[in-house]
């Protein structure tokens, strides 16, 4: 990643950011990633961009234990294969949760997030990642700041 | 289409694959190629023709334009050389054209190879650029390496099949024990099904003993029209068929994560092509860059129903005198994997078996018939081959 530079990243700025896809009007077919040509009808095809509702299950994980150079520093962290209500898959980090108690089924949705940081001040990326709709887990995420915020406090007296 | 005529492999040799500190890109390519001319009893100027497989000259070592790399290395100027990529895949790839370049009439003698160079760069480096075999802006982007996306496929296959880590497990000490009887393999040492679950997790579900190495490594063929080949050999082995196929290059809109279907439509084609059924064949060489790739490749290729495959490793039948030997090298897990080379690789081993030289002790009885499958990435690419003794 590190050897691509910034044009590079913002050509796909769109749908990274806003989980845009591709919507063929004369087949009825949504598709990831974005298609110029629609694979099944090919020049019968009529294409257009879709944005999607971001929200769907998680189809298939891993628990990534050794990283590319890119993200050798974010490890362990979980990626998922994750299928849109629309229908598509798409492959991001699944977040806000502990890697453990991730399952196939789990209802998720789209968050916005920080993907890597290039090293030497290079670009910093940004994209959608998946966290589980469950709101036990937004609990368990304020339980924890709150604990976070009791150390703080505790130690700076 | 109708072949113009049928085609042998005259000649067959590989490297030692692993961790050559000592040798170079060059290096390894002057010691195949000169082995694999020699054997012929040839000379460099009746050759008409090279391809060679390699996937990243480029990021592994700063070094495009490998073809020309070859043919000038091996004193073979001004004989037209071209390199193939298809990432894993770019052996089989090569080999694929090589072979229509001899079928169709155009060239009498043909070098075939493929060739990578991996350990000069870090691990790390090494896995972002293998990611390159997937969908860089969908897939690697977000953070998937390539252990990733098998894991991916064997956590689902495991949630549809029931598939245990133990079975996994038995693919890799498989491996490894055929990879002991391979002088020229990465890994010789045996390993216990307790060694592969407790290596560390590398992509859960995926063990550091469920993935193959990086390798360095080269291998070589010759071709010949086989109306010819005798004049070169006792033992042509004749090409029965090669079949190639495409997928989507992401692992996001395969129909099914637990089926390659490029494997499924090219062993269709290839089966169909050489007019054999899958009880002809005595030995398979299939693409298991990890446990569970071998897994896959067996049902797909059609040597048994989805999902069925664990039954031929509790049953200990892919091991050499079972019913259906499976990568009688070491296969990728043991035999190691210099991606570009792997697919030429995994053909001279069927030479070997079907020449009925495979030494140490990995000889399969009157092996008569071998299938080579070769994959590029997580399956956009698969080339099946076919040989025969006769």
């Amino acid at each position: 990643m590190s050897a691509s530079g910034v044009p590079r990243h913002w050509r796909s700025m769109r749908e990274r950011y806003r989980l845009l896809g591709t919507y063929c009007e004369n087949c009825n077919s949504t598709f990831f990633p974005p298609r110029k040509i629609c694979p099944r009808c090919r020049r019968r095809g009529r294409t257009k961009q879709v944005e999607f509702s971001g929200r769907g299950r998680v189809f298939s994980y891993t628990v990534i234990n050794v990283g590319s150079e890119t993200f050798e520093e974010y490890t362990p962290y979980v990626v998922g294969l994750v299928e849109l209500e629309e229908g598509p898959r798409v492959m991001s980090q699944i977040v806000e949760c502990k890697p453990e108690d991730v399952r196939i089924g789990m209802e998720v949705e789209a968050c916005f997030r920080k993907l890597f940081e290039q090293k030497d001040g290079g670009i910093i990326s940004y994209g959608f990642k998946f966290r589980p709709v469950d709101n036990s887990w937004a609990d368990y995420y304020k339980k924890l700041s709150a604990e976070r915020r009791a150390e703080a406090a505790e130690s700076t007296k | 289409m109708p072949l113009r005529r049928e085609v042998a492999i005259i000649s067959a040799g590989a490297t030692q694959f692993g961790e050559h500190w000592d040798k170079g890109l060059k290096d390894l390519v002057w010691e195949v190629g000169v082995k694999a001319v020699e054997e012929a009893g040839i000379s460099g100027r009746d050759i008409e023709y090279i391809v060679f497989g390699n996937m990243s000259g480029g990021m592994f070592e700063g070094q495009e334009h490998v073809g020309a790399l070859v043919a000038d290395f091996l004193g073979l100027n001004p004989i037209p050389a071209t390199r193939v990529e298809a990432a894993c895949a770019s052996g089989g790839v090569a080999f694929f054209h090589g072979y229509m370049a001899v079928a169709s009439g155009m060239y009498d003698l043909v070098v075939v190879g493929g060739v990578e160079k991996m350990t000069d760069v870090e691990p790390g480096r090494a896995t972002e650029i293998l990611s390159a075999a997937m969908d860089y802006e969908w897939e690697a982007y977000f953070g998937t390496t390539f252990p990733g996306v098998y894991a991916l496929m064997a956590r689902r296959y495991m949630h549809e099949y029931g598939l245990k880590p133990e079975t996994l497990a038995k693919v890799a000490v498989k491996n490894h024990y055929h990879g002991s009887l391979n002088p020229l393999a990465h890994f010789r040492n045996r390993i216990t099904e307790e060694d592969v679950l407790s290596s560390p997790i590398v992509a859960d579900p995926l063990r550091r003993n469920d993935c193959c190495p990086v390798s360095d490594g080269a291998a070589c063929l010759i071709l010949a029209p086989l109306d010819v080949a005798r004049k070169y050999t006792d033992t042509p082995i004749v090409v029965k068929a090669v079949a190639q196929a495409s997928d989507t290059l992401s692992l996001l809109e395969r129909r099914d994560i637990c089926t390659l279907d490029a494997t499924v439509n090219a062993a269709r084609r290839a089966f169909a092509r050489a007019k054999l059924e899958r009880g002809d064949v005595d030995l398979v060489e299939v693409h298991d860059c990890f446990t569970i790739a071998e897994i896959l490749a067996l049902e797909d290729l059609g040597f048994c129903a989805k999902g069925e495959a664990y039954k031929l490793y509790e049953e200990g039948q892919t091991y050499v005198g079972g019913k259906i030997p499976v990568n009688t090298d070491g296969g990728l897990k043991a035999g190691g994997h210099a991606v570009g080379a792997t697919g030429v690789k995994q053909i001279v081993e069927i030479v070997r078996q079907l020449r009925g030289e495979a030494e140490g002790g990995r000889q399969v009885d009157g092996a008569e018939v071998g299938l080579a499958h070769n994959v590029g990435g997580s399956g956009a690419t698969a080339v099946v081959t076919l040989l025969s003794r006769r």
